[in-house]
């Protein structure tokens, strides 16, 4: 028994180590590859789900209409479950395939993004992180490789915070008021700390700061703070089983969900799951349009999932806000490549030259339209210096069956912004022993 | 019959008490080491070190620490992950705040710092046994989880919580490229294991062992158990926490508490049980088997053609590791080392056994 086991045991590793060292290939010559890294499992999978299922989906939609102008893309899907360590072994996995390597990188998780950003400039492939990820980098004249487009958490925290200041009848209303920010404890929901300490300077608010220990299941002893202090308003900023958890002790507490104002991780139909009707009211910020369909989503039914090639289990999921997020990531992606080509030729680009892309971003209305994102988000432009390109957001409400934008777009206050953004860039340049990119760095090529 | 110590005679007391008593062994082991000094940093891909050689290499630090605590001195410990953190977190803010302290010295003091914790900890064990003791380490996991997620000056008051570093160096040589970094997590866990082995040949090592085996015993005959355990508290997180900081600063460049949970500290203490408690090879074998299972899991499929998607992969990674954890606790309780022992037993009577 003993040496069967051990025999057993040498070809299990055996064959282990065989399948480690050797990458199936699959190498053609004509294909862009894009890595996809996704968490299906664990306890941030209800809303990881989606967004990868949104990814892939629109990846395979391009395809679909013929790549992009004429490449098409080729993909490979790494799970890593949230945690940074398995995140670092997929990004090394994935980084080198294709005939080019990969065009760029969404980590979705804002730790992730810490340790892998040092990493970039050896390996010369941008990381975008839309919507997350550390809200710094959007200072391109540090931060090479790295695309906050759309937004940050000190965008998001911002914009939050504008909104609620109109609902009080101006920003010198909130003088004397209580906001808490109830965060996941993690990089991701400290990021937005600095941000809110600095508007609370401004407008004399008082801020109270009641973390969640990850993965945010057990909230007792935060809710009965917020019991205790009663705040005005309520920000979360939480992400997976955090929010219905979240949710949940809000009903439990009677605390009104009117009050309470999400990041735009954490107000998506997971979120609400399992209590619909005690989440009415509820708010949340929203990157791109949560609510009925754009052109992109018909398109995507018809050349994809009347086909039955459609990733999400069910073609109910098309269309919701976290699906809809993972496909406008996955485009902004496409459309960098195609931007890079424009300089590069039609043809599979290395991570670098679709770093030029990413710089050089121009999508107005016109394109918008042209690939069917009319309404879903507002046009983007990025430069040298700017790496965020624009930072609008809205903010919809959960009315007991679904997500209804209830607000107008919000643009967060660069005034107030880039200063944070610029000291915080030249701190980490400092520590890091960089100095910014000159003018010649800008250039194509 | 390549295998046998046949008219291998020790002459000397010397020659009779070294680590590989068998010169095949020496030879393998020496064989070993050259390879993985001077062969490997050439052939391995990037992949390779990255993903697979710098974590493994690391996490047998780990498991030699743990299992000094647990394989030799009998005290169940599910606070390793804690130790780590507070070697890196230590290690890290004697980088930040002393200008132009040697890497090696702040990896050095950030296990000394591990040390004194881990001692603190320790105290518990001179009262309290087995599953006790081992709720009042998860107290230390706790604990030292809080400490670094909100004590902000642990952190350097970053904003995210999360700590980097960069430029390490050692004797002005830079520590960048993959390979680099493998030999520097080698170079130091070759150094840790021989010191390791050692002291456990050594009285204090005999001490911790009958300490293990029947503490009342031991006290009888004159081993006094405060020092006897709390040395092995002081070492185990002394050199757990040494691997604690080079996770942080060699393999994952930028951390948060997170990298340190309790996950860490159960995936170590696995590690020990599936290696084989109470020895020094067991704890690579452990660290080996846990690191490559997983990636082995999620990409045999693949290669063998069967497309399946992550997340059933995922999924079949937990049972398939579960299972096999089950397995080896009923076939082999003394884990892979055992296998190892059993397997050289039978190879030194091949081909004719009795």
């Amino acid at each position: 028994m003993k040496l069967k086991s051990l025999a057993l045991g040498a070809t299990i590793a055996a064959a282990g180590i065989a399948s480690l060292v050797t990458s199936p290939a699959f190498a053609q010559a004509k294909e862009q590859f894009v890595p996809v890294m996704s968490y299906r499992t664990g306890p941030y999978a209800p809303n990881g789900v989606p967004i990868a299922d949104g990814f892939v989906d629109y990846l395979k939609l391009v395809n679909a209409k013929g790549g992009i102008n004429g490449v098409k893309i080729m993909w490979e899907e790494c799970e890593f479950g949230y945690a940074t360590d398995r995140a670092i072994e997929c990004y090394e996995r994935l980084k080198g395939k294709g005939p080019t390597g990969a065009a760029a990188f969404d980590l979705l998780s804002t730790g992730a993004v810490y340790a892998i950003t040092a990493k970039t400039a050896t390996d010369k492939i941008p990381l975008i992180h839309t919507g997350y990820g550390r809200a710094d980098s959007a200072d391109g004249g540090i931060f090479k490789w790295n695309f906050p487009l759309l937004g940050t958490y000190w965008t998001a925290a911002d914009a939050l915070i504008q909104h609620i200041g109109k609902k009080e009848g101006g920003l010198d209303k909130l003088k004397g008021k209580k906001i808490a920010l109830v965060y996941h404890d993690s990089p991701f929901g400290k990021e937005p700390i600095q941000m809110l300490q600095e508007r609370a300077k401004m407008h004399g608010f008082e801020l109270l700061l009641l973390p969640v220990t990850a993965p945010g299941v057990e909230q007792k002893s935060t809710w009965l703070q917020v019991r205790q202090q009663r705040p005005d308003y309520l920000l979360l900023w939480g992400w997976g089983v955090m929010n219905s958890t979240a949710l949940k002790e809000a009903v439990a507490t009677g605390y009104p969900r009117e009050k309470m104002y999400g990041v735009w991780w954490s107000g998506s139909e997971p979120d609400v799951k399992g209590v619909e009707e005690g989440a009415k009211g509820y708010n949340s910020l929203v990157l791109d349009y949560g609510q009925g369909r754009a052109k992109v989503h018909e398109d995507l039914l018809k050349l994809v999932y009347d086909k039955g090639q459609g990733t999400a289990a069910s073609k109910d999921e098309v269309g919701s806000v976290l699906h809809t997020r993972g496909m406008m990531i996955s485009m902004l992606i496409t459309e960098a490549i195609k931007q890079a080509q424009t300089v590069y030729g039609k043809k599979p680009l290395t991570g670098e030259q679709v770093r030029w892309g990413f710089e050089n971003l121009a999508l107005d209305q016109k394109k918008l339209d042209a690939i069917g994102f009319t309404g879903v988000m507002k046009p983007v432009s990025t430069s040298c210096v700017d790496h965020m390109g624009s930072s609008w957001a809205r903010v919809h409400t959960w009315d007991g069956a679904h997500w209804k934008l209830s607000s107008d777009w919000i643009e967060a206050d660069q005034q107030i912004i880039k200063p944070l953004v610029k000291a915080s860039a030249d701190k980490f340049a400092a520590a890091n022993k960089l100095t910014r990119r000159t003018a010649e760095d800008c250039s194509p090529g | 019959m390549l295998y046998r110590e046949n008219g291998q005679f020790k002459t000397t007391y010397r020659a009779d008490q070294q680590i590989f008593p068998i010169v095949q062994d020496r030879y393998v082991i020496g064989a070993l080491l050259a390879f993985a000094f001077a062969v490997v940093p050439w052939i391995a891909p990037e992949y390779l070190f990255r993903a697979i050689l710098i974590p493994f290499v690391i996490l047998s630090l780990a498991a030699i620490g743990l299992n000094i605590l647990v394989g030799y001195c009998g005290q169940i410990s599910l606070g390793t992950g804690a130790f780590m953190a507070v070697g890196a977190y230590a290690a890290y803010n004697f980088q930040a705040r002393i200008e132009g302290l040697p890497l090696l010295v702040s990896l050095l003091l950030g296990g000394l710092c591990a040390t004194a914790v881990g001692v603190v900890f320790g105290v518990p064990s001179l009262r309290i046994k087995g599953l006790y003791l081992a709720v009042a380490t998860l107290a230390a996991q706790f604990f030292v989880d809080w400490a670094f997620l909100r004590i902000q000056w642990f952190t350097d008051y970053s904003a995210s919580g999360s700590v980097s570093v960069s430029n390490l160096q050692i004797f002005g040589v830079p520590i960048e490229t993959p390979a680099q970094k493998y030999l520097f997590c080698l170079a130091v866990v070759t150094v840790f294991a021989l010191m390791a082995k050692n002291l456990i040949r050594s009285a204090i090592g005999r001490e911790w062992m009958a300490m293990r085996d029947m503490d009342v015993a031991a006290a009888v005959i004159g081993i006094r158990p405060v020092y006897a355990k709390l040395t092995a508290f002081a070492v185990s997180s002394f050199i757990v926490g040494v691997a604690g900081a080079l996770w942080g600063f060699v393999h994952l460049g930028s951390w948060e508490p997170a990298a340190f949970s309790i996950d860490r500290s159960f995936q170590l203490l696995f590690m020990v049980i599936i290696g084989g408690l109470g020895s020094i090879m067991g704890s690579f074998f452990g660290a080996a088997f846990i690191v490559l299972l997983p990636l082995a899991l999620n990409q045999v499929p693949g290669w063998l053609g069967i497309p399946i998607a992550t997340s059933t992969a995922s999924h079949l990674e937990v049972i398939i590791f579960g299972s096999l954890i089950v397995f080896f606790l009923i076939v082999e309780p003394h884990g892979l080392a055992r296998l190892w022992s059993i397997a050289k037993e039978k190879l030194r009577l091949w081909p004719f056994p009795h």
